[in-house]
């Protein structure tokens, strides 16, 4: 029985049952063959059970596979949204159950109608990659489109992206991006977008806007503000991590307020902050990331040998993601002092995520400190991981800690603001 | 009527809740909450309704309202995954186990491996959008109590949220019933009496209800019609309160399809065609500058005008009555209502009234050029849609009866919902694996399926019961507790108890509160040893679940023990020299003086054995 054929089976019981042979899902058993009724259903019918068949028609397969290539609609200011992954648009054929992606601007407009006046939109197809797919060549890649698409004429640049590592990329652009005159916006989705109830198509919107009419030209990432619909929190690149496996509002600023919040219904950015980086008129990308930096963290009972190897491995920089003030236990400072030692650059941040790194007020610290391990005062240690990676593309080596003690993209801050904590209780 | 020369066709949804320890796609308890909720979320939903509308006008009705949802919830019985914030987690087995055991009764075909489905429901019911639903059996069959009951399929689904309020575009939801598992059996289309039909639904229930597993209470149980006639069209009627209504419903629904018919027939016979309604509409609020009508005229000062939809060959037709108080031109109403939330029209067969005098109806049909007329109230960009939709209805007239759901009203009359839905909106619930139905869990559902309904029942009526007690105990959540007592006490008759269990402790219960079940068996074990006898049953118990005291102390403070043979042959022989040998006249002398302390049987015997002379 062949997906698709439309099937009248007879049961060794005598029944008889009507439906369109579905392709087997993944944990569908071998012995089994999955059915779609009538009534919507599928089921699964054990081979065993089948006295005979007949096949009484062929489902015409809905075809929306569609070209890998850049269109535009609407009218007004362009924006240009690159996509990565993730199915942030889907089209689900409700005659086969099937979901399938799409990159069509036009049903964009049709999905969010009030689009419809705000910009034109492009779509860019750049690959489909899983987030956690997602390599620094690919950052680059990013890095590139964007360039290419501000050179174009788009008053700034959505970039579709699945979310998991979604904070990463967009740290990664927050550094490749020196200036342009519009922001690059991370967007993407926490329920899929073939659900009516989808926050896709909100965030998708809070980006345009964004996109559109903010007055920064930052690296961004733009999600649901909170589990209502109707508000889009816009984060810094540099400052946002995904804080819940599931939720709407899973990005959530670290060490930081949101940038500004956008409010979907009326079609307002309302910023949070006066300091930001302004829209320029040139386009200024540095895209490339190095492969030879490392992100560990540390752990009760780690063994030295996972930094030696690191070293082996030829790594030329090493981010830790330390305890509390940014401590590790002492079995590691012998391996420590030995890749610091053969220039392997060591960063100390810390696995608490909120507050400063500080290797003064405890001897541990301060030990550290002697053995030359560099604390990155309230920098996450994501970001410090792609600041690492990115400065050791585009620095000589020597240069690297200086680059990366100084903030270039709001990474760092001196002030630790009060509000800028995530707790509940 | 004669139903079965109408063709009457009935297929029966009956839905009910079951009592698992847990929701069926989270590990919330399945309890509704009457207090202040902890938050409240706010949501939209969409749809492209290109793609949706093509499949499902039901769901293209539901979407144009652009509503927005408020979901109420407690932090400490509903999670993230009635948010629609978490995936689902597996869903519950007890509610697995006892749908397989559901369609175990009815004889059904299960699937060898499940699939769970989500079907788009687009009104906010919902978090999602959707409704996840599985198929446990398909085609089953039942012979209950003579009922050849066809069952075309049973689905285990999840309830949606309460909704608490309307208004206007802002709806709100409780997401404490979100979740709750429910058995759906949909028999297939039923050729009995309305009456019949009635019963079956009761015994599809109870069938349900006899795995112990079911909810009880106010509202667990649902029941939907699909009713239709031939000539007609099947038509959807949701939310029956009750099971004493079907009938009524489905007798005024084929009252309703009857008319329309005879509606059509006499447009047909007059010469309307579908293409001679259109959407000429003009306005002639100027007509109404001087109205006395209050209605018109408050309309106007909100800004509104009044338009007018000429109808050639309609007079007599729209105030034709299709139900009680229920005329051809609400159901037109019904539909403008929902699809373009203007509250109301008037028709030239209900004027003049309403405040508009003769004058401006003749003016009316004077500028229209046409006696039938529809009047609109409202600014333009909602009357044109309200227009559309009347004149869409109007042309069905000319055709016959229109496919659509409707809602029962209390009085068994029904009113239009929306379209009936398309029958393809569903597609595999990707965040859940299939679910292999092994052995195991085929041998779990039979312990729970162990008898059916009928089997249950023809016992029941086997150990003397009458068939209203049987069902009455099928329903009740005394069964188990009957059959108990039953074989414990064989000397206290199965009736006698079976009544003590439904009725004597109900209403001991609205008096004296919950009635320990301890308490029933004392009581008849006392009736078992000769103590008491039944007819101070009831009194006995509400004695003892009021002072809290055991029956026999109770019984003996009361003077209500049974008096012995020896004192029942004495009262019966001072009877007999009162009012003469007949046995109706010395049982009711007796019962009348010592009623609760004396056993009619025992007067019986004393009478005859006196009589006999011994």
């Amino acid at each position: 029985m062949e997906p698709n054929s439309e099937v009248r089976i007879r049961l060794t019981d005598g029944r008889v049952i009507e439906g369109i042979v579905m392709q087997p899902h993944l944990f569908t058993g071998h012995d089994i063959v999955v059915l779609k009724l009538k009534n919507g259903y599928n089921i699964g019918i054990s081979k065993r059970d089948i006295a005979g068949w007949e096949v009484i028609g062929e489902v015409e397969q809905r075809r929306w596979e569609e070209a890998f290539e850049r269109r535009t609609a609407g009218s007004g200011d362009r924006v240009s949204v690159i996509v990565t992954g993730g199915t942030i648009l889907s089209r689900v054929d409700y005659r086969t159950g099937g979901v399938y992606p799409s990159l069509d601007p036009d049903y964009l407009f049709e999905l969010v109608p009030e689009l419809e006046g705000l910009a034109s939109v492009t779509v860019v197809p750049l690959f489909s990659k899983f987030s956690e797919d997602m390599m620094p060549t690919d950052w680059t890649a990013i890095a590139n489109a964007v360039e290419s698409e501000l050179d174009r004429g788009a008053v700034g640049v959505v970039v579709m992206h699945g979310t998991d590592t979604m904070h990463y990329s967009a740290a990664a652009l927050a550094f490749a991006l020196r200036a342009g005159p519009g922001p690059v916006v991370f967007v993407g989705a926490q329920r899929s977008s073939d659900r009516p109830s989808s926050d896709a198509y909100e965030n998708l919107l809070g980006a345009i806007i964004t996109a559109r009419a903010a007055p920064f030209a930052e690296s961004v990432v733009a999600m649901h503000g909170g589990m209502d619909d109707g508000v889009i929190a816009i984060h810094r690149g540099t400052r946002v991590r995904k804080m819940h496996t599931s939720r709407r509002d899973t990005f959530t600023a670290v060490n930081d307020v949101p940038l500004a919040h956008v409010d979907v219904e009326k079609g307002d950015l309302r910023l949070l902050t006066s300091d930001y980086r302004e829209r320029d008129s040139r386009v200024l990308v540095r895209p490339a990331f190095s492969d030879r930096a490392a992100l560990i963290k540390y752990y009760p009972g780690m063994p030295p040998q996972l930094l030696d190897a690191l070293v082996e491995m030829g790594v030329r920089g090493i981010v830790l993601e330390g305890t509390g003030f940014g401590h590790v236990g002492e079995q590691l400072l012998d391996s420590l002092k030995r890749a610091i030692d053969v220039g392997v650059h060591v960063f100390m941040t810390s696995q608490t995520l909120f507050g400063r790194v500080n290797l003064r007020v405890y001897s541990r610290g301060r030990e550290l400190l002697r053995l030359g391990v560099m604390p990155l005062e309230d920098m996450a240690p994501e970001v410090a991981y792609v600041k690492l990676a990115w400065a050791l593309a585009n620095y000589p080596v020597d240069r690297v800690p200086e680059v990366m003690a100084t903030p270039l993209a709001y990474e760092i801050s001196y002030t630790s603001r009060p509000d800028a904590f995530t707790k509940c209780g | 009527m004669k139903f079965r020369e109408l063709g009457l066709k009935v297929g029966l949804e009956i839905h009910v809740q079951l009592n698992s320890p847990r929701k069926l796609f989270c590990h919330c308890r399945p309890e509704l909450r009457g207090e202040e909720p902890h938050f409240k979320v706010r949501r939209r939903l969409r749809v492209s309704l290109s793609e949706l509308g093509e499949v499902d006008p039901a769901a293209l009705w539901e979407l144009r309202k652009q509503r927005t949802y408020i979901y109420e919830g407690y932090n400490d019985s509903t999670c993230l995954v009635e948010l629609d914030e978490e995936p689902p987690h597996e869903p519950d087995e007890y509610s697995l186990e006892t749908a397989l055991a559901v369609a175990q009764m009815f004889n059904a075909k299960i699937p060898d491996e499940v699939y769970v489905m989500r079907k788009v429901v687009v009104d906010g019911s919902n978090t999602s959008g959707f409704q996840r639903t599985m198929l446990i059996g398909v085609d089953g069959r039942a012979k209950i109590l003579g009922y050849e009951i066809g069952v075309e399929s049973i689905a285990l689904e999840e309830d949606a949220c309460r909704k608490m309020d309307e208004d206007g575009e802002r709806v709100t939801y409780r997401l404490d019933r979100l979740g709750v598992p429910l058995v759906e059996v949909s028999t297939a289309p039923l050729e009995y009496e309305p009456h019949e039909v009635a019963e079956i639904a009761a015994l599809v229930g109870y069938s349900i209800k006899s795995t112990g597993r079911a909810k009880r209470g106010i509202g667990t149980v649902r029941q939907d019609l699909n009713v239709s006639i031939v000539g007609g069209a099947k038509v959807e009627i949701k939310g029956v309160p009750t099971l004493s209504l079907i009938p009524r419903v489905i007798e005024l629904e084929v009252q309703r399809q009857l008319n329309l018919l005879r509606i059509s027939g006499e447009l047909r016979s007059r010469g309307v065609r579908p293409d001679d309604v259109t959407d000429d509409v003009m306005d002639v609020t100027d007509i109404f500058a001087n109205t006395t009508s209050n209605l018109i005229r408050s309309a106007i000062g909100r800004g509104a005008s009044v338009y007018a939809l000429k109808l050639h060959g309609f007079s007599g037709i729209l105030g034709f009555e299709v139900q009680p108080k229920r005329r051809f031109a609400t159901e037109i109403a019904d539909r403008v209502r929902v699809w373009s939330g203007l509250g109301g029209i008037l028709h030239s067969d209900e004027l003049p009234g309403y405040g508009i005098s003769s004058d401006e109806v003749a003016a009316v049909r004077a500028r229209l050029g046409s006696d039938a007329f529809i009047l609109f109230l409202g600014e333009w960009d909602v009357v044109k849609e309200a227009v559309k939709v009347a004149v869409e209805r109007l042309r069905i007239a000319i055709i016959g009866v229109p496919e659509e759901t409707r809602a029962a009203n209390t009085d068994g009359t029904t009113r239009f919902m929306r379209p009936r839905p398309g029958a393809a909106r569903m597609y595999p619930e990707t965040d859940l694996l299939p679910i292999r139905v092994t052995g195991d869990l085929l041998e779990r559902a039979r312990r729970i399926a162990s008898e059916t309904l009928e089997a249950k029942l023809s016992r029941l009526m086997g150990m003397g019961l009458s068939r209203e007690l049987a069902f009455q105990l099928v329903k009740s959540p005394y069964l188990d507790t009957f059959e108990e007592l039953a074989s414990r006490y064989p000397n206290v008759p199965p009736t006698v108890i079976g009544t003590i269990l439904t009725s004597t402790v109900k209403r001991v219960s609205k008096e004296a509160g919950e009635v320990p079940e301890g308490l029933v068996e004392s009581l008849i074990s006392a009736l078992s040893g000769g103590l008491i006898v039944k007819e101070s049953a009831e009194e006995l118990l509400l004695a003892a679940a009021k002072s809290g005291k055991p029956i026999d102390v109770v019984a003996r403070e009361m003077g209500l023990t049974r008096l012995s043979y020896e004192e029942a042959k004495s009262i019966v022989k001072d009877a007999v020299s009162a009012v003469g040998s007949d046995m109706g006249k010395v049982m009711s002398y007796v019962m009348r003086k010592y009623r609760g302390r004396i056993d009619a049987s025992d007067v019986r015997r004393a009478l005859e054995e006196l009589l006999k002379g011994q």
